[in-house]
């Protein structure tokens, strides 16, 4: 062993060498790639030139079909086109980091229909021209179907690259076992009465949302100034030690179990539970709730678009709309689902009768117009803003 | 060896205490396979019940991700070991130029933080146009496993006398041959342990492989993702006979090791 | 053909580590100098001032891995020692059965291991609900969301890598080399301490690198077990990498984990006296 070191090190400045040429080649840098809107006319050549193929590959979040795929098997009965269901959504973010740099590269995703929750990220599509534009006329259900709301979202105007899956409400569940108070209002979630026992999400634009609704924002027409005012807000919250912890979706059980007692919680997530027997209660906040929807979208390169759009538009058939949405317990885009339910009520034992009643008349699953009036969106945010955005609300949540 | 009796009785208690410590939430997970369960939650237990032993395979996504699972765990682990070992080899046994180069490259694998070797490896896939799937995994697998088999080797050939192997080509024996029956068999046991941890790995590994797993679903990937809404029963039964198979084979070996005495 | 063998030996490991972990790495490495954003595009800039930004932004979570990662590593050691020592000396012909038992809780995904200690360690479950029940525990003691958990949890999830290196160096002890420092009137302690522990020093290191490194760089403990204060630094970067898609800052604290970790290494393969590090490393 003479000289060891000298070696190591010619050694590693080969090693550099290699790299330095690795690096030369990489150093070209990513190329950006908003896209313009596409035109009219280039959109109904594409959809002109697509044919039926026979085959759709779906790709969804967990818990967002049946588990015998009831619906899924009738459609492939009902137009010979036989699909594939994989639940692999689990985030948006994550899911847009690991599509992006596939369709950069003008690769395909091996999925037809994807679905994204109303954001930052389904923003990126869209704007990045990942998204498919989509043909109404092969969407009759959808037209005749939906819910006059979900025909007027925000974030995607004349529904043109989406159409919903399912919507939710972010609200505020406790535990009635260790909460004796009624809780009303959003700024139970700052109580000191609940100091350490208080769970707050992690997600910048669901966080934000709330502190602005605390402080008699709207977030829909919020300013960089409100951000930082709800910044401050929440980080009071957090140096007062109210908060036990920023969850991404485990605050459900954390409150189930009674380690948290009051937390930021999804409407869906609070009605399995409570159908369970559990002791949670959900609330809207009088201050206001988010609601948030779950749509569907033709990526980029799809192979089976047509195919695609032909599954999208079943799954608006009410009949089907309902099946889903008695598994889902989520807020579903076809309003028809409601009456539908009732009369399946009707004829339903036992369990399942209770079940059904119980989905029917709850305000987490059918929200009234007094509730939809209290709701607001995320933030609308662009790219540049949404670099002021995030650090405001991650310096709080990732301290 | 002499010392207190005491001091060893003691010692052996201790060893069980962590062995026991390290599987008690094998227990909890055990326990709820049997938890008769009627809500999309498995967290509070309602029952005792057999049928979600009956019912193991009837979430298909789930029994696909553990095939998934198990096949590229066995995939990766030959591969791995068999570079592994002659790397080893070649780093214990022989002088050569780039050792230090190669021992920079076994210590920076185990050092990546494994998000960072999840992204570099999903940009450099995208740029080559290599489809990820269950290949892509199995590479992935096999580049954080590596090293371990590599240093386990090592240690174990850097003890081994060199004139056994000498004294087998004295006697007629070819390259191939010493290496057979001289020198693999006294590198088995660190070969199996970097098999073990290597196949261990592989089957447990969630963070790299998200990043190359394409529209492939592995076991670890499939219980994240159903966290959010309650993990089905049949995922502890799974994890049950994971590890009921494992103690087996443990129960097995002392049995044979016992009779070779 | 005899000189070439080593070079044949190594070469598909060469490969490997070559085209998946060098050029993956060289191209990280030309990120984490570039700005812009996913939307308008990455732009090689040269610009250094990236890794001053992302340090002086997330130092302190960077100062709490490391300690936390310290922390879990020192757990490690002592915990872990005995038990390795017991096996290679007491542990007899049933050597690997033990081996093999202790690996087997990780033929079990990690993500229904840390359920299981969120349910075991729930604030009222099975453990704490019965002590406090006796009046043991005060009613708020909880040990999830705290920094117990979290240091726990990753003493937890990678005791074996401290056990398996320590374990391999042990074995390779004679116990006769023992037995002669006791005839020379040694006692137990002092045998221990002035033959078996220097003999093993290099299994203790090849355990701390295997741990430490992981320990230090791991988000999923935090992210499950962890409170509001403790966020760490593998936190930072999957956000930033996936949720911010913030690609040159993300890279730039990818490589700055990597240097302060080869720092800490060397350091302490110094402080062990060891000349190359990089040969006892791969010991």
């Amino acid at each position: 062993m003479n000289h060891p070191m000298p070696r190591t090190r010619r050694d590693f400045f080969r090693a550099a060498g290699f790299s330095a040429a690795g690096l030369a080649l990489a150093a070209c840098g990513v190329q950006g790639q908003k896209a313009a809107p596409p035109k009219a006319d280039a959109v109904k050549d594409f959809w002109a030139k697509q044919t039926k193929h026979g085959k759709v590959v779906f790709a969804n979040w967990p818990e967002y079909m049946p588990e015998d795929q009831a619906p899924l098997k009738k459609f492939q009965q009902a137009t010979g086109i036989s699909y594939e269901y994989k639940e692999v959504i689990q985030e948006n973010a994550e899911f847009f980091g690991k599509a992006d740099p596939v369709l950069r590269a003008g690769q395909s995703l091996g999925y037809d229909i994807v679905v994204m929750t109303n954001g930052v990220q389904l923003q990126h599509m869209i704007e990045l021209g990942y998204a498919t534009p989509l043909d109404h006329a092969q969407l009759p259900n959808f037209e005749a179907n939906a819910g006059q709301k979900y025909k007027e979202r925000a974030y995607d105007p004349g529904n043109k690259y989406t159409v919903p899956y399912t919507s939710g409400v972010t609200g505020i569940a406790y535990n009635t076992k260790y909460v004796d108070d009624d809780i009303t209002s959003i700024e139970s979630l700052f109580d000191p009465k609940y100091k350490g026992r208080v769970g707050m999400m992690a997600d910048a634009q669901e966080i934000g949302n709330f502190a602005m609704f605390a402080l008699g924002i709207d977030p829909e027409k919020s300013t960089e100034a409100d951000w930082k005012k709800a910044g401050e807000k929440l980080k009071a919250q957090r140096d007062a030690g109210i908060v036990r912890k920023y969850y991404d979706q485990s605050y459900i059980d954390a409150v189930a179990k009674g380690d948290v007692w009051i937390s930021m919680a999804w409407s869906g997530d609070v009605f399995q539970r409570q159908l369970a027997g559990e002791p949670v209660k959900f609330v809207v906040p009088e201050e206001g709730g988010t609601i948030w929807t779950d749509n569907m979208l033709i990526p980029k390169n799809a192979a089976n678009p047509v195919d695609a759009l032909m599954l999208m538009d079943y799954l608006y058939q009410p009949v089907v709309a309902a099946e889903l949405d008695e598994f889902i317990q989520y807020v579903t885009p076809v309003p028809a689902v409601q009456d539908l339910l009732r009369e399946k009520a009707k004829t339903a034992k036992g369990k399942d009768k209770k079940a059904l009643e119980e989905m029917v008349d709850s305000p987490l699953m059918f929200p009234t117009e007094a509730d939809y009036a209290k709701l607001r969106n995320y933030t609308p945010l662009t790219t540049q803003q949404e670099q002021v955005f995030n650090p405001i609300f991650q310096s709080v949540t990732q301290a | 060896m002499r010392g207190t009796r005491l001091g060893d009785r003691l010692l052996q208690l201790y060893t069980w205490i962590i062995i026991v410590w390290l599987s008690s939430p094998i227990a909890v997970m055990i326990l709820f396979g049997f938890n008769d369960k009627k809500s999309k939650s498995n967290t509070s237990w309602q029952g005792f019940t057999l049928r979600w032993y009956a019912e193991l395979f009837d979430i298909s996504d789930l029994t696909v991700a553990l095939r998934n699972s198990l096949v590229i765990a066995a995939v990766s682990t030959v591969i791995t070991v068999v570079i592994g070992t002659m790397l080893g080899l070649a780093l214990g046994r022989h002088r050569f130029r780039g050792k230090g180069l190669t021992n920079f490259l076994v210590f920076a694998a185990i050092s990546t933080p494994e998000l960072v070797m999840g992204a570099s490896l999903l940009s450099l896939f995208v740029s080559g146009n290599v489809p990820r799937d269950a290949n892509t995994i199995i590479v992935a697998h096999v580049l954080f496993s590596v090293s371990f088999v590599v240093v386990t080797v090592r240690a174990r050939i850097v003890t081994l006398d060199p004139s056994l192997e000498e004294a087998a080509r004295d006697l007629g024996a070819t390259a191939w041959g010493t290496f057979r029956q001289v020198t693999l068999p006294s590198i088995m046991p660190g070969v199996m342990a970097g098999a073990m941890l290597s196949f261990a790995l592989s089957i447990d590994d969630y963070v790299v492989t998200s990043f190359v797993n394409g529209s492939t679903v592995t076991f670890p990937l499939w219980i994240v993702g159903a966290v959010k809404t309650g993990i089905p029963p049949q995922v502890n039964v799974m994890g049950t006979l994971i590890f009921g198979i494992g103690v087996l084979i443990a129960i097995g070996n002392a049995v044979a090791a016992r009779r070779r005495t | 053909m005899r000189r070439l063998t080593p070079y044949l030996l190594a070469l598909p490991s060469w490969m490997w580590l070559g085209i998946f972990l060098v050029v993956p790495m060289a191209a990280m490495a030309s990120v984490s100098l570039q700005t812009g954003n996913a939307i308008d595009g990455f732009a090689m800039t040269f610009s250094v001032s990236n890794y001053g930004d992302a340090l002086g932004r997330y130092s302190t979570q960077l100062l709490r891995s490391l300690l936390y990662g310290g922390l879990a590593t020192v757990a490690m050691l002592v915990i872990g020692y005995p038990v390795a020592y017991w096996i290679a000396f007491k542990g007899g012909t049933r050597k690997s059965v033990y081996l093999f038992l202790l690996l087997l809780p990780f033929f079990v995904s990690f993500v229904l291991r840390t359920i299981s200690w969120n349910f075991l360690l729930s604030d009222n479950g099975i453990l704490f609900g019965t002590l406090k029940g006796w009046g043991l525990l005060p009613a708020d003691f909880h040990v999830l969301a705290t920094t117990f958990a979290v240091v726990g949890g990753l003493t937890y999830n990678f005791l074996p890598f401290m056990i398996l290196p320590i374990y391999v160096a042990l074995e390779r002890v004679d116990p006769r080399v023992v037995e002669a420092a006791q005839d020379l009137y040694a006692t137990r302690a002092a045998a221990f301490r002035r033959v078996v522990l220097p003999l093993s020093l290099p299994g203790v290191f090849a355990g701390v690198l295997m741990t430490f490194v992981p320990a230090t760089a791991d988000p999923i403990n935090a992210q499950i077990l962890g409170g509001t204060a403790n966020t760490m630094i593998g936190n930072i970067i999957q956000t930033e990498y996936l949720t911010n898609l913030n690609y040159p800052t993300a890279s730039a604290l990818s490589f700055t984990l990597m240097a302060v970790l080869l720092v800490g290494i060397f350091i302490y393969a110094r402080a062990l006296g060891t000349e190359n590090v990089l040969e006892a490393a791969a010991r």
